[in-house]
């Protein structure tokens, strides 16, 4: 008799196969210019119960060019492992062509030409036409929301996420998690969730004071499909007040708390749950290590950390399926659910190519009510993106949008060392491109965007850049608190990922003179996004625009300052 | 003493960079251990010990350590200046043998916790928690 792993593993392999095919076949198919909506959307529909995933939307309402991460290293037990894999030997891991359309939507090579044949991706109203083929198919298919939706523009900044809330609603989600949302200060949030027509999850968002479960947040909701009963439990971002201002929403605390997990999962299944979910922020590396140490959950639909993954990741019997960011995919999961427990599943990460998926008019309609009031602003034309030239950030250290903005803090701040936060969230920019404001918000739009300018010795800025490599390159994902490497401006250094906290970072380098930083003088700092209360100074995007309007057109040389030891 | 959000800060900075230095084996942690047990042999099961990975705010960390059966569990932050935090003592009459409190770190550490057992039999559980300056959340 064939147990359940075994069922498991057949399944994954077959999904493998089936991932293979299709993702060759949309290769060829875009070669001969014929890749159409039927083809991305195709699935045979199986099992009892169908989840739809989108995560890390951060507020990106119409279609972008996001690149994907070129350096995104694996520390401990996740070296070499997805999602630390990129470029071509993510294709070849895959089987994904050279030069199809999964090469340009999974890996960053070639993006800028590739680009010009795929296009834009993402947009809400093309999500919303996927969503509904899919409940065509399934009518009553369940929509969760990973969180890090009402962030990252212009617009979601200036309606304090309304937008975002409004658009959303239409495509009519059963759940979701958070974590920037808690940006917009803890009153906005209570606010927001309180009218939202589905639930707020999360079983690690605590009562600070008493450090009890907080009352405004449901651990978990059940669901009854095709006869099935389904748990979806919520896990919002962890380290919300470590690596976001927690002044901002000081009520909560949060935290992995895999103890109160395997609580709840054991809590549901014996409230009668033939199938547990979970909806997480806690990024992928976590997901796996709670997937190893909880006991009982199906499938985790895994954000945070922006993977997009073309089949999922198997941990004991728990599948985690990784769903891209800022709307560039949806991830369909079909399960199979019988006597009592998930037999198999079919799994399908559907890419948002904005110029084949076609637009659903009654969210174009949404969108543009929401942009309307604001559309001067947003398209507003600051500069030229130069011939030479990609903007991104995405990857472990300094992209391209991260240089140009540390060099505005160097030259608008007048600052000897510039530092950027090592966020995941940000779309890219092609060259030839317009940039205009929308476009230097979609990088840089948070409620705490106050350009310092201070002093630091050598010294502790060292002990900043050592603080921060940890929490990203610690071998305990439990111990990464949150984004990729700060990105620093003016200075060059060496960083060994395998060593402990201290002794990563080396020659630490002052790239204007070529001096060595000076543990005990003072330099002056600009940086942005500090999460202490009461910062000063411009905010970030008007000291970007400022930069931007006197270069006109913007080249950014490839960035040769970080040398990684131990990749 | 109230510390404002910037001493806090402030504090962890300075916490982090005290943690540069590689853990060493603490001479009052083990004096304490050993005052406690006796020297006797010290297992690993039948306590459980709850403390977050990465602290919130290093000066009120929340633990909570269970372990069912103990007359008294003893608390340690290793890396403190002064690692004693509490014994909890547990009479025949007690409900459950748990106890949860919150705690100044001073650092990144290794907090402790070691039960005595009815039987005389002693049982550790200790958990990492760390010290951040924070910032930069993805």
């Amino acid at each position: 008799m064939i147990s359940r792993r075994d069922f498991l593993q057949a399944s994954m392999a077959a999904s493998a196969i089936w991932g293979a095919s299709g993702f060759g076949n949309w290769g060829r198919l875009a070669a001969q210019q014929v890749l159409t909506q039927d083809d991305l959307l195709s699935f045979e529909t199986f099992g009892n119960v169908s989840l739809i995933h989108i995560t890390d939307i951060h507020a990106q309402l119409k279609p972008i060019y996001f690149r994907e991460p070129e350096i995104n290293l694996g520390v401990g037990e996740s070296r070499g492992a997805v999602p630390h894999v990129t470029g071509a030997d993510f294709r070849r891991l895959y089987g994904i062509d050279d030069g199809s359309s999964s090469h340009y939507a999974l890996t960053y090579n070639d993006f800028a030409a590739l680009g010009k044949t795929y296009g834009k991706m993402g947009g809400l109203d093309r999500i919303a036409t996927v969503v509904k083929s899919i409940r065509a198919d399934r009518p009553d298919a369940i929509l969760l929301d990973g969180g890090d939706t009402w962030h990252g523009s212009y617009t979601c900044y200036h309606t304090q996420g309304q937008d975002m809330v409004n658009t959303m609603n239409l495509l009519k989600p059963d759940a979701m998690t958070f974590h920037w949302e808690f940006t917009l200060g803890s009153d906005r949030v209570r606010e927001l969730i309180a009218d939202l027509p589905y639930a707020s999850l999360g079983q690690n968002i605590f009562d600070s004071e008493w450090d009890e479960p907080a009352e405004d947040f449901a651990p978990y909701k059940f669901f009854e499909r095709g006869g099935v009963k389904i748990a979806v439990i919520g896990q919002a971002f962890p380290y919300m007040p470590i690596a976001n201002p927690g002044w901002m929403f000081p009520e909560y605390s949060f935290g992995i708390r895999d103890e109160r997990m395997q609580e709840m999962v054991d809590e549901v299944r014996g409230m009668g749950a033939e199938c547990v979910v979970v909806l997480s922020h806690n990024g992928f590396d976590v997901d796996k290590k709670m997937a190893s140490r909880v006991q009982g959950i199906d499938v985790i639909l895994s954000g945070h950390t922006h993977d997009a993954l073309p089949e999922p990741a198997l941990v004991g019997e728990t599948i985690i399926v990784a769903s891209g960011s800022n709307g560039k995919f949806v991830s369909r999961v079909d399960l199979d659910i019988r006597d009592g427990r998930m037999m198999g599943f079919r799994h399908k990460l559907i890419p948002i190519f904005s110029d084949v998926i076609e637009a659903d008019a009654e969210m174009t309609a949404a969108i543009d009510a929401e942009r309307a009031p604001y559309e001067a602003d947003l398209n507003e034309v600051v500069g030229t993106v130069a011939d030479d030239t990609t903007l991104f950030r995405r990857g472990n250290f300094n992209g391209s949008w991260d240089d140009l903005i540390c060099d505005a803090l160097l030259s608008e701040r007048d600052a000897e060392i510039a530092m950027s936060p090592g966020v995941r969230w940000g779309p890219s920019m092609m060259p030839g491109q317009q940039i205009t404001r929308e476009d230097i918000w979609n990088v840089t739009s948070m409620t705490y965007p106050n350009a310092y300018r201070t002093e630091m010795t050598g010294e502790f800025i060292h002990t900043i850049m050592e603080d921060v490599a940890d929490n990203i390159f610690n071998p305990d994902p439990y111990y990464q608190q949150g984004g990729d490497m700060v990105r620093m401006g003016g200075l060059g250094y060496r960083i060994d990922i395998n060593k402990p906290i201290g002794e990563r970072i080396s020659d630490i380098t002052l790239l204007k003179t070529g001096e060595t930083l000076d543990p005990s003088k003072s330099y002056v700092v600009a940086g942005w996004a500090s999460v202490n209360e009461g910062t000063e100074g411009p905010e970030i995007w008007d000291v970007v625009e400022s930069h931007i309007r006197k270069l006109g057109t913007v080249s950014v040389a490839p960035n040769t300052s970080v040398q990684v030891v131990g990749a | 003493m109230k510390l404002t959000r910037r001493d806090s800060i402030l504090l962890a900075m300075g916490a982090s960079a005290a943690a540069m230095v590689p853990f060493t084996a603490n001479a009052a942690v083990e004096d304490l251990i050993n005052a406690f047990t006796g020297g006797a042999a010290v297992g690993d099961a039948g306590i459980t010990l709850i403390a977050p990975e990465i602290a919130e705010n290093g000066n009120t960390v929340p633990v909570e350590v269970d372990a069912p059966g103990a007359v008294a569990i003893m608390l340690l932050a290793t890396g403190n200046p002064t690692p004693s935090v509490a014994t909890f003592n547990f009479g025949p009459l007690a409900g459950s043998q748990s106890a949860s409190t919150r705690i100044r770190l001073s650092k990144t550490q290794n907090v402790t916790a070691i039960a005595k057992m009815a039987d005389g039999s002693f049982a550790q559980a200790s958990s990492e928690v760390k010290v951040t300056i924070g910032g930069c959340g993805g």
